[in-house]
């Protein structure tokens, strides 16, 4: 009885250590570089480079989520981006974190040129060098390649950068959706 | 008899053509104001070349598009330019758009006219010019510049062109009218543009609704080759790709245009105006505008001027203020609503109905979908509505995309048969504008990214620069230091064989000139100062410089010594650090102080003896 | 010839392991949300079914058999498993990020998916040899894939549909399932395996 007991023992020792080594052995093979899930997950994000989610940028947020982090803190994104990350990575979408911002209108720098003292520290804020100017010279903002990012109001000594909501125009108009479903019966009042 | 093939699924409304009928065309008169609103094409909007106050005669170009794609705006008739400003224009959205506001004089006069009878014998380029010139763009709807399309590129060969007499939306006759009365227009039209493409087969579709019509253009192109194809009544046939499917069996390529098949498809008005800006040098300044619906007196079809406000148009036609319960500018399927009369006429405005509330009555309520598949049997494009529905619906646009949502025609054949009532075409229309706007908005980010990631590649770069020159200013330093102990055990040597004071002074000579040399070439180069360490020529030591050496650190000192007082008497944190600061500079001060007089010294020796050696 | 013909048969429609022997309901619940998961998991489980199929087998009859020591085939069988899900689940890594990432906790969960032990132990009880249990474990796997996609495309096209509100998600996703299990009983009588 006890041979037997041994034996099994041996057996089932055995056969874990012949496993062991070839998952080792497989582990070596199969070595895993670099993460290109960060590259796609940073194709969704809209490059405003603002740091409202806490992280010094857009990749670093990309590298994050990753890793785990909650995919609800990009407020420029807004909700298309929560909702287009949650598709990539098939996990379910979560509303925008209130403490990280809330998304607004699409907002544009407009530096009011007569109190511009030329001193350059916004130029040096703006993280896709969309102001254009010099040292003690005009600075202006190029409205076609600003995010909205908000990251040069800070800096500027003497307070001259407004966010200006962008204006819906006759060209960027497009339609809004049919109003949400009102059957016949919600005409009745027979919703509850 | 031409051979006709069919397209899948379309529906058959009621007509309504005959209310319209009745009457020839008649002119619309002169309104007492015309809005040119100055983007009435595809392309780049036009700019204004006249300002206010100037007059303009009929025919005048008073708007051209500089770059890019797009056709001028012509004043329609001779007056005054009252201004130019946002006004009201026909779109969807229903907002304003610059436009030229234009008084008419009443005097009709023309300006100098060119015309070109004998355009076989030009260039072909000439006569695509004098239509760009003329303003034409195509009148069916769409607005894209005749030129252009006229320009099939290189490759592309149009071997059929047809003229698209279909009209087979209700309510809308104008071009019905225009082939029974302008039927020669037409056809000459027809030849201009067969002249210039060169296309083996010319054939004008018409439905068998119109039989005057037909019977006019088949008078019309005795004698020339142009075929006249009579094709059943069914909606939506005047579509572009249908009428192409039913007069060729030729199926124009998804995300692609007839010319890709060598087919090529124009509007009647489109034809009849490019006769008169070839044949008469006249620019497009007028169309046929059916104006019709139960609350007009007087419904038919109206010659109008480009930008005659349709409240004009309206009271022409004997608008019955009370019984009208919408306005549609366009057909019942593919028309909008306006909220306005106020809105001009433009080249692309082809109807306009004044509805009573029975005739056009509100929309059901939208009730959900019971998956009957209608709409897939009625859609002409052979797509899936019900499909395209779900996702539009639940905001999977990717999904509806790739069941070909870009192909939808919008013709409202699906919406049409519906029974549960839902506007299809909406949620389509909503949910391509999603999807641009996803676009746009990804290319926007795109281009963020590389821009931001262009700046941290320059940062790096200059980071980099700067570490470099600070090495290469470090190794010249250190050079320099091992030149200068070179030189002075150099000098030390010399020194022993002659008197120490003048070997000291001679010390401090030479370096007080590498000082100066090295000042005078500090912007450029940090190259190792000049070798000075001859003892035979040298030079007398600067006094001045040196006092005013003594000067500047005696003022440090001073600044210092405030500066400690101020900490010490606020008890900052950097006291002992300015302590430090303080004794520096006292030792600097010495220092200087010690250079000048030895300096002084060697004056005072050198003007009494010759140089020591 | 046609005996192996009516394993598969048998395996895939008759006996279908998830709609009528209900083993493996986890991952197939848990992954048909989307399509494109659905299919990269019925890859994954078709790989790793079959694999521990033949060396389940091969560790019983060479083994265990001649040892005397078939009691120890639940354990035996365990370690074999999560060895060749250890091994996917490097496999899926390496080749594509974003499967692994999407199929998340699932691709380790095949472990414990009873459909994978069920195979390996029937094999026993039905005395297969090893031609047998190859196909007995492709065919297991090939019916689990084949319902999994059907599911995975029906439940895509309900989540954007009119569900009344208690019904959303999971409910409505067994009640479907149910009416499946429903329809692939018709296949019974079909094969006497």
């Amino acid at each position: 009885m006890w041979t037997s007991f041994l034996i099994a023992v041996v057996v089932l020792l055995a056969l874990a250590l012949v496993f062991g080594g070839l998952l080792g052995f497989a582990a070596e093979r199969f070595k895993v570089e670099g993460n290109p899930l960060v590259d796609q997950i940073d194709s969704l994000l809209p490059q405003t480079q603002c740091g409202q989610c806490g992280f010094p940028g857009c990749r670093p947020y990309a590298e994050a989520i990753a890793n785990g982090e909650a995919i609800n803190k990009c407020p420029p994104g807004g909700e298309s981006t929560i909702k287009a990350l949650a598709d990539l990575l098939d996990i379910e979408p979560q509303p925008l974190d209130a403490e990280h911002g809330a998304e607004q209108a699409k907002r544009v720098a407009v530096i009011r040129e007569d109190e511009c003292i030329g001193c350059t520290k916004c130029i040096q804020a703006c993280p896709v060098d969309a102001i254009l100017g010099s040292a003690k010279h005009m600075h202006t903002v190029i409205e076609s390649e600003c995010t909205g990012c908000d990251l040069c109001v800070e800096p500027c000594p003497v307070d001259c950068i407004d966010m200006v909501t962008i204006q819906p125009d006759i060209r960027s108009w497009s339609w809004s959706p049919p109003e949400p479903d009102i059957i016949a019966t919600d005409r009745q009042g027979a919703r509850t | 008899m031409t051979q006709l093939w069919d397209f899948s699924g379309g529906i058959h409304p009621p007509e309504n053509k005959q209310q319209s009928t009745r009457r020839p065309i008649q002119a619309a008169g002169i309104p007492e104001r015309l809005v040119l609103p100055l983007q009435q094409h595809i392309g780049e909007p036009a700019e204004a070349i006249v300002s206010p106050g100037d007059r303009v005669l009929k025919g005048q170009m008073i708007a051209d598009v500089p770059t890019g794609m797009g056709v001028p705006v012509h004043a329609p008739t001779s007056g005054t330019i009252e201004a130019i400003e946002q006004l009201p224009v026909p779109h969807p959205s229903g907002m304003a758009d610059w436009c030229i506001v234009l008084r008419p004089d009443g005097e009709d006069q023309w300006t100098e006219l060119h015309p070109l009878s004998d355009y076989k014998h030009c260039d072909r380029e000439q006569v695509l010019q004098i239509i760009r010139n003329a303003g034409i763009a195509g009148m069916g709807g769409a607005g894209f510049p005749t030129d252009i399309k006229l320009r099939p590129r290189g490759d592309r060969k149009v071997e059929t062109l047809i003229l698209n007499g279909a009209e087979c939306e209700p309510y809308i006759t104008a071009d019905d009218l225009t082939m029974r009365e302008h039927a020669a227009e037409v056809v000459s039209g027809m030849q201009v543009m067969a002249w210039i493409l060169r296309p083996a087969r010319c054939v004008i579709g018409i439905e068998d609704n119109k039989p005057e019509a037909i019977a006019a253009m088949r008078a019309a192109v005795q004698g020339t080759r142009i075929e006249i194809a009579v094709i059943p009544t069914k909606y939506p046939s005047g579509g572009e790709k249908q009428l192409i499917r039913i007069l060729t069996g030729l199926e124009v390529p998804s995300d692609g245009i007839p010319a890709d098949i060598g087919v090529m498809c124009q509007n009647i008005g489109t034809a009849m105006a490019v006769s008169q800006a070839v044949l008469e040098g006249k620019p497009l300044i007028a169309r046929v505008v059916t104006l019709t619906g139960d609350a007009l007196h007087n419904p038919g079809n109206f010659q109008t001027l480009i930008g005659t406000p349709v409240s004009y148009l309206l009271a022409q036609a004997g608008l019955q203020g009370a019984q009208l319960n919408r306005l549609v500018l366009g057909g019942p399927m593919m028309g909008y609503t306006l909220n306005s009369d106020a809105v001009p006429v433009i080249k692309t405005s082809n109807c306009v109905i004044a509805a009573t509330a029975s005739e056009l009555p509100a929309p059901a309520p939208e009730q959900p979908c019971i998956r009957c598949g209608q709409c897939a049997l009625a859609c002409p494009m052979e797509l899936l509505p019900q499909q395209l529905f779900w996702y539009s619906r639940s905001g999977e646009f990717e999904k509806a995309e790739h069941l070909n949502l870009f192909d939808c025609i919008e013709c409202g054949a699906c919406s049409y048969v519906c029974p549960s009532s839902i506007p299809l075409v909406q949620y389509y229309r909503y949910a391509k504008g999603e999807i641009r706007q996803q676009q746009a908005e990804q290319l926007k980010s795109d281009r963020a990214r590389e821009r931001f990631e262009a700046r941290q590649a320059r940062l790096e770069r200059e980071q980099q620069e700067k570490e470099l020159r600070r090495q290469e200013r470090a190794r010249a330093a250190a050079e320099a230091q091992v030149k200068k102990q070179a030189e002075a055990e150099q000098a030390v040597q010399q020194a022993d064989t002659v008197d120490e004071r003048a070997g000291k002074a001679a010390l401090v000579q030479q370096a007080l000139e590498r000082k100066k040399a090295k000042a005078a070439q500090a912007a450029d180069t940090d190259a190792p100062p000049p070798a000075n360490a001859t003892e035979d020529s040298q030079p007398l030591p600067d006094i001045d410089a040196l006092e005013k050496q003594l000067l500047q650190a005696q003022g440090k000192l001073n600044t210092m010594q405030g500066m400690l007082e101020e900490a010490r008497a606020q008890q900052a944190d950097n006291v002992d650090k300015l302590e430090r600061a303080v004794a520096k500079n006292h030792d600097r001060v010495e220092r200087a102080q010690q250079a000048l007089t030895d300096a002084r010294k060697v004056l005072a020796k050198q003007s009494d003896a010759p140089a020591p050696k | 010839m046609t005996e192996y013909l009516l394993i598969l048969v048998s395996t895939i429609l008759v006996n279908n392991f998830v709609l009528v022997q209900f083993l493996g309901l986890c991952p197939f619940m848990g992954v048909s949300g989307k399509l494109e998961t659905a299919m990269g998991m019925s890859l994954a489980t078709t790989f790793v079914l079959t694999l521990a199929s033949v060396c389940s087998y091969l560790a019983y009859t060479y083994l265990l058999e001649p040892l005397d020591l078939t009691f120890l085939r639940t354990i035996t069988f365990i370690l074999v498993i999560a060895v060749v899900v250890q091994f996917t689940e490097m496999v899926v890594r390496k080749t594509s990020p974003l499967l692994y990432r999407v199929l998340g906790i699932f691709l380790p969960l095949i472990t414990t998916n009873c459909a994978v032990l069920g195979v390996a132990l029937l094999n026993i009880n039905k005395n297969n040899n090893f031609v047998e249990s190859v196909l007995y474990g492709f065919g297991a796997a090939a019916g689990f894939s084949l319902v999994l996609v059907l599911f995975a495309a029906m439940r895509e096209r309900i989540a954007v549909s009119d569900v009344p509100v208690a019904f959303r998600g999971a409910s409505i996703g067994l009640i479907t399932a149910g009416l499946m299990a429903l329809a692939f009983l018709g296949f019974t009588g079909l094969v006497a395996v």
